[in-house]
């Protein structure tokens, strides 16, 4: 339980990382945020990243991966630089959520939790995202996009791969 | 709490309110079902199982989370209960392999039973099972992720008993999975608890998966033979070639003063036996200096010849006995009675791992003093100095961890090192590794021995205010330094003391008089006269030589002859082999030793699991030892001696006074073979028969040492019945300790060492190398 | 930006102040902003109670639990500090009210929090959104750091000698975690487990303190419910069900959104003229009333009112407001199957009849979807659903089975038609198996 000497992490992670044990009654509360802006730098939750997070905390390594092997937006390995989440739950597939995804499948030539080879897109299909209005719906990294068609799933892929994507972590 | 009654199953029942209604109901023998609950550990409520039917309550509720109330009413095992019950098992077996018929747990396995109970035997689904390969995760650890129903039980033995936390749950949903610490194998102390909780095949043991099935042994529930802890110990047995294999070591019978816990060593050290080096002839070393193979009859005849050429000649003097610290209580009775009355010697000794003499004379006449294994689990307070016993004493550990979890005991700690216990204790005090005795002057008052400071006052303090304390200590305290801690400890309103020696025996060992200047019961030799009249002997008067003592006689050219039971003290002590080149030197063990490579007569001993008899833990509870396994070839030490004094011309009526009690047959009456009678004893023993019908009975010798050693009677029936029976030290005849050498050589075993006897037993040595060399990080378990 | 959308039938409450700007501090402080936090802080904790319990607020999560009473459980006194925790998990697929919330009114959530705070006697509340949703965490922090810079969180809030601290918190992608002590769990930095109850998180929740928890939309009703009054606010809904609600429509529906409704409002009307019906004219199929946990109504039950105890007697639920609207064209069986996908999917693991029935459903319905189904399928279909219901550790399996139940019991000859072999008569997907 202590602050490492060195860091993986960039100097602004690392000071949030610092701050956010702080803000809770017990230190452990920050494991999820922790695990999370961590994979937003890192890219996936690599064995440096339990490494340091469970020293930051201050429990086991293995406390670390029971926790974060139960959260679905943890990974272990690598996703795209621009993750497409396409939900397909009950709004969205009435609304053609997998016709969405069908259509990535086939833009990109990935599947599901696959990634193109340039590393550029990662495709995931996810349960509900809190959506359902605005069905479909999908979100790249964490920001939406709703009441997609192909048509206008196109633009947003193509938005992404000519640079001009939001970038938000 | 307030008692409350309660209905279950129309039957009115009566329990103390915030019992859970589980046990409660256990208590009466109405048997709820459950997976994941187990007594003493955290609930999950997660299986379903103990679902049961609460009157004014919309769903089932679970019984494991219950806690029963005035005027419950419950229903156990309606048709709405069965049925609940049943589709719970069938899901379960949705994706099990019903790998049964090679299934380690076939046989012993509560899915098994609860299956054949409620009946789940139609299979619903068509989809194919979900198969994953078996996973080794260590030495001893086997994972069958398949076969597992996540009970929880192995997560929270390891984390809550154990306080080791190397087992965990991880992804969710089916995909759940207990997952190692180390991704794909285990860092752990390798206790095997997780195996022996382990409701279902899904953790096997590395000694005994594949290799029988559980009908097909003979299980004897008898005693560990490795650390002072005493723990029982339920050995698998099989008939093999050569007589009786043990194929496991376990605690399903959970009768034994270790309750649920078993360590390493009780659970897999038992390999040693099946070692293919055993010896199983007797060697006697030739003229060119070669051992050769000979007849039992040949060799007893050479070494009695030469024992008694020598007392004849030289004197008992010029003899020396060093006995072991794992045989029985009778044969170390035995040993000492054979040396003092056959050999005419009180030139006796073992190696000492703790000064037991200094602690018995500390305690002479005060009654009700010294803590039995068992009350550790439950003492509101303790003061434990010196030792690590998590690596010495596991089951201490245990229960000191369980007190302080379940009864929110108070732990005080001082060691000269941090060990892993602190994590439990409310107060740590790390001191120098000599300031043991200068912190017992501290706590009685003396402020000028250590650097006080604000932590010592507060250690001090609070241990003061307790009303009532257990004091355990190591071996790091001996002599005067006991005495001191005994004073302090009885200036206190309610202590009681605890010495933790290293072995089996150790300190029945020290009891029972494997020593140059106390008898069986410390009586001093000098005292001797009540023996005497038993003996019908004459007992040498002055203290004999000890074990050092001897090795110097050796080299000087005083000792004649050493006679050396089941203890390498070559090795123990770095003995200079040249030292005994001209002593006569009769070794009895089951390997050859750097002792037995320098004897002239090496006999093949029998292990303290080939042996029925009593030994006495460091706590100086005293159980009883039952024969689980043969082997052809080798003999018991109590026959050895026995066998050794009748061919140098003893009268063994007077050696074993055997043949007073009720007689019973051992198989004459049929012409039993050899090993068979002796059997036979053991079924005897087990229905509360005691055989008295050779000298080579121990019981006959428990007789005895019933009669001459007051702190020993304790009630035999109990004692057959299975039960621990604390020794009684208020009636040790011992006023002040003989002053003497500080002989105490601790043996600083961890969990995987054990004596010489440690480095026979391929298990401990494949763990320990494991331990040494880190296996390399691979990819997740799933 | 998700559309916002209204309809003359609406009371805006709630949603008042959507779309106005309000995630600005300043613009919230014009629209009446932090008037109810200092009432409250004025008036004192019997008196936000009292009122509270006469607005008959129910839990907006979907368990429909009077707020007020939920409040009062907690302890006066306690020694370990106490907490007040705000759901903003929304997961339950068909619901995303609490996001409009987040989105559009943060500070209402930010006010709330403190009035429960000031209920129950606790200085410190944590808002937990799910971590999809980190556009509205940012939202949320920002607001929180305005109204610390402002002084109305921290010491001595607005001048009134009262502290009180706001922490937010990100979840990472787990419904189970909507579960109250599963959320607490998550929030302590462990496996979205839910706890043994009892204890009640009243007496002992968070951090072993006691705790109140409310879902994000019952919060942010607090400071009108203050402002308003708790019987003027009662009035406007059905007996027993103050208040209005935000009910989410979605699906195969002309103008899905978001709307504020009284409660009690009829569903038909809700579908059919708020929403402006089935979309392209199509027939109905079904509706899903209240998220998707909730027993599927079929057309000719859905002239019900919607609150908890119309809902309720219609052997259905209101649940977290999100009305999924199915058309005739589409494959039930498909439906039930993403149903169970999504609960599989999310089922913790912990107990066997979730863990292990949501798994053999799935299978079991998947199959039959696909064409590979057997007679005895159906039967088993609602055999292991009907094994799960109230026999599992937490609601979860409830969740599961339920609706799976409502499919195939009013909806059985659809499963029949995919059986043996036979395509699924709308040409859906084969192999759908969710995320």
């Amino acid at each position: 339980m202590s602050t490492p000497a060195t860091t993986i992490f960039s100097p602004e992670t690392a000071a949030r990382f610092d701050r956010l044990v702080t803000l809770y009654p017990v230190r452990r509360s920050a494991l999820i945020p922790m695990l999370l802006y961590a994979q937003d730098e890192v890219g996936y939750i690599s064995d440096e990243v339990v490494k340091e997070v469970a020293q930051r905390i201050g429990i086991t390594e293995l406390d670390v991966r029971n926790v974060l092997s139960y959260y679905s937006m943890l990974r272990t390995k690598p996703a795209g630089k621009y993750n497409i989440q396409v939900c397909t739950n009950i709004s969205c597939m009435l609304r053609g959520g997998y016709e969405i995804l069908e259509h990535c499948k086939q833009r990109l030539g990935i599947g599901h939790k696959e990634v193109t080879p340039d590393g550029q897109f990662s495709l995931e299909e996810v349960e509900c995202i809190g959506a359902c209005c605005w069905a479909p719906a999908i979100q790249v990294n964490y920001d939406f996009y709703d009441e997609l068609t192909p048509e206008k799933m196109d633009a947003v892929l193509e938005e992404y791969k000519t640079g001009r994507g939001k970038e938000t972590r | 709490m307030a008692d409350v009654t309660f209905t279950v199953d129309g039957k009115k029942l009566t329990a103390p309110a915030g019992t859970l209604l589980i046990d409660a109901c256990k208590a009466v023998g109405i048997e709820i079902p459950a997976f994941c609950y187990y007594p003493g550990l955290s609930l999950q409520a997660a299986c379903r199982m103990c679902v049961v039917r609460i009157e004014k309550m919309p769903k089932l509720q679970t019984a494991c989370t219950t806690t029963v109330a005035e005027g419950m009413v419950v229903q156990t095992e309606t048709d709405e209960i069965k049925q609940a019950r049943k589709a719970t098992i069938e899901l379960l077996l949705g994706n099990h392999p019903l790998d049964c018929p090679v299934c380690d747990a076939g046989g012993e396995c509560e899915l098994q039973d609860m299956t054949f109970k409620y009946g789940a035997a139609e299979s619903k689904y068509v989809e194919i099972k979900q198969h994953r390969e078996e996973q080794q995760w260590s030495p001893v650890v086997f994972f069958d992720r398949p076969r597992c129903i996540l009970c929880y039980r192995c997560v929270r033995v390891c984390g809550e008993g154990m306080d080791v936390w190397a087992l965990g749950i991880q992804n969710r949903g089916v995909s759940a999975v207990i997952a190692p610490n180390g991704q794909d194998h285990l860092e752990c102390e390798e206790c095997g608890m997780c195996i022996d909780i382990c409701p279902v095949g899904a953790l096997t043991s590395g000694t005994y998966r594949y290799k029988t099935r559980p009908w097909e042994m003979t299980h004897v529930a008898t005693i560990c033979t490795h650390c002072g802890d005493g723990c029982k110990t339920t050995l698998g047995t099989r008939r093999s070639n050569d007589g009786m294999e043990i194929v496991r070591g376990d605690n399903r019978d959970k009768s034994g003063i270790n309750g649920d816990f078993l360590c390493i060593k009780g659970r897999y050290a038992f390999d040693f036996a099946n070692r293919t080096e055993r010896l199983t002839k007797p060697l006697v070393r030739q003229a060119d200096g070669q051992f050769k193979e000979a007849s039992w009859s040949e060799a007893i005849d050479f070494a009695a010849k030469r024992l008694r050429e020598i007392r004849e000649s030289k004197g008992g003097q010029a003899i020396g006995v060093i006995g072991s610290n794992r045989t029985t209580n009778e044969e170390n009775y035995l040993l000492q009675k054979f040396a003092r009355t056959v050999l005419g010697t009180n030139n006796i000794d073992h190696h000492r791992t703790v000064d037991y003499v200094s602690f018995a004379a500390a305690l002479a006449g005060k009654s009700e003093r010294t803590a039995s294994l068992r009350d550790t689990a439950n003492a509101p307070a303790i003061l434990l100095l010196g030792n690590d016993p998590t690596e010495q004493h596991p089951a201490l550990a245990w229960n000191l961890r369980s007190n302080v979890r379940l009864n929110r005991a108070r732990i005080y700690i001082a060691n000269h090192a941090e060990i892993k216990l602190r994590r439990q204790a409310k107060q740590f005090l790390e001191i120098p590794k000599d300031g043991y005795a200068s912190l017992v002057q501290y706590l009685a008052g003396n402020d000028s021995v250590v650097a006080a400071n604000e932590q010592t006052a507060a250690f001090r303090d609070a241990i003061r205010k307790e009303e009532s304390l257990l004091i355990i200590f190591g071996s790091e305290f001996r002599g005067r330094d006991i005495q001191a801690l005994v004073e302090f400890g009885l200036s206190l309103p309610n202590t009681k003391f605890v010495l933790l020696g290293d072995y089996a025996n150790s300190r029945g060992a020290a009891d029972m008089g494997l020593l140059p200047d106390t008898l069986p019961g410390y009586v001093p030799v000098a005292s001797a006269a009540h023996f005497a009249d038993e003996y019908g002997a004459v007992l040498p008067q002055n203290a004999g030589l000890d074990l050092l003592q001897m090795f110097d006689a050796a080299q000087s050219g005083n000792l004649a002859a050493l006679y050396v039971v089941g203890s390498n003290p070559v090795t123990r002590y770095g003995v200079d082999p040249a030292v005994l080149k001209n002593t006569f030197v009769i070794v009895q063990d089951m390997f050859l030793t750097e002792t037995a490579q320098l004897a002239d007569v090496v006999f093949p001993a029998a292990n303290l699991y080939e042996k029925a008899g009593t030994v006495t833990n460091t706590y100086g509870d005293i159980q009883l030892v039952k024969k689980a396994a043969d082997k052809a070839g080798v003999r018991s030490d109590f026959e050895l001696i026995v066998r050794l004094a009748d061919r140098m011309g003893a009268d063994l009526k007077k050696l074993v006074p055997f043949g007073r009690g009720v007689r019973a047959d051992m198989g004459q009456t049929r012409g039993a073979q050899s090993g068979e009678a002796d059997r036979h004893s053991v079924w005897l023993a087990a229905h509360g028969l005691e055989p008295k019908l050779s000298p080579f009975d121990p019981f006959a010798t428990l007789d005895e040492i019933q009669r001459l050693v007051p702190s020993y009677s304790f009630s035999r029936l109990e004692l057959l019945a299975g039960s621990d029976q604390h020794a009684k030290s208020e009636l040790v005849q011992i006023s002040a300790a003989p002053a003497r050498r500080d002989l105490v050589l601790p043996s600083q075993d961890t969990l995987f060492t054990s004596g010489t006897l440690g480095r026979y037993s391929d298990k401990l040595k494949e763990v320990l190398d494991s331990h040494t060399t880190p296996k390399p990080v691979e990819a997740a378990a799933d | 930006m998700p559309r916002l959308v209204s309809h003359p039938d609406e009371v805006k409450i709630i949603s008042r102040r959507f779309g106005q700007g309000a995630e600005n501090l300043d613009k919230y402080l014009e629209l009446d902003g932090y008037k109810a936090t200092q009432l409250a802080l004025e008036k004192g904790a019997d008196w936000i109670i009292a009122e509270m319990k006469a607005s008959g607020l129910r839990g907006r999560g979907g368990a429909g639990f009077p707020t007020g009473m939920k409040w009062s459980f907690v302890p006066k006194q306690s020694d370990r500090p106490k907490y007040v925790l705000v759901n903003g998990d929304e997961s339950e697929p068909g619901t995303c009210k609490d996001h409009l919330i987040f989105l559009h009114d943060p500070h209402a959530v930010i006010e709330g929090t403190i009035i429960a705070g000031l209920a129950i006697g606790a200085k410190m509340g944590f808002i937990y959104l799910r971590g999809e949703y980190r556009y509205l965490l940012k939202i949320m922090e920002k607001a929180v750091a305005d109204a610390y810079a402002r002084g109305f969180l921290g010491k001595n809030i607005f001048g009134s000698g009262v502290d009180f601290d706001v922490v937010t918190q990100t979840g990472a992608g787990a419904y189970e975690v909507g579960e109250e002590s599963a959320l607490m769990e998550s929030l302590e930095g462990k496996r979205g487990v839910p706890r043994i109850k009892p204890p009640f998180p009243a007496v002992v929740g968070l951090y072993g303190g006691p705790t109140v928890i409310n879902n994000a939309e019952t919060i942010a009703t607090v400071p009108h419910i203050l402002l308003m009054g708790g019987e003027p606010y009662a009035k406007i809904g059905s007996e027993r069900n103050g208040g209005t609600r935000l009910f989410g429509i979605s699906g195969h529906v002309e103008r899905p959104g978001v709307y504020e409704l009284p409660m009690g409002y009829n569903l038909k009307k809700a579908i059919y003229e708020v929403a402006g019906g089935v979309r392209g004219g199509r027939g109905l199929k079904a509706v899903v009333p209240g998220g998707s946990s909730t027993p599927v109504l079929r057309p000719e039950e859905i002239d019900v009112g919607l609150d908890f105890d119309q809902m309720g007697k219609a052997g259905t639920m209101l649940g977290s407001g999100g009305i999924v609207v199915i058309d005739d064209q589409t494959c039930i069986v498909e439906f039930a199957l993403r149903t169970i996908a999504f609960y599989q999917h999310e089922s913790c693991g912990w107990c066997i009849p979730c863990r292990e029935g949501t798994d053999w459903l799935k299978k079991t319905i998947g199959r039959v979807h696909a064409g590979g189904g057997v007679d005895k399928d159906l039967d088993n279909i609602r055999y292991l659903a009907e094994n799960m219901m109230g026999r599992t550790f937490c609601p979860l399996g409830d969740a599961a089975a339920m609706p799976t139940l409502g499919f195939i019991k009013k909806f059985r000859s659809e499963f029949e038609d995919h059986l043996n072999g036979k395509p699924c008569p709308y040409a859906r997907h084969e192999e759908l198996v969710g995320a």
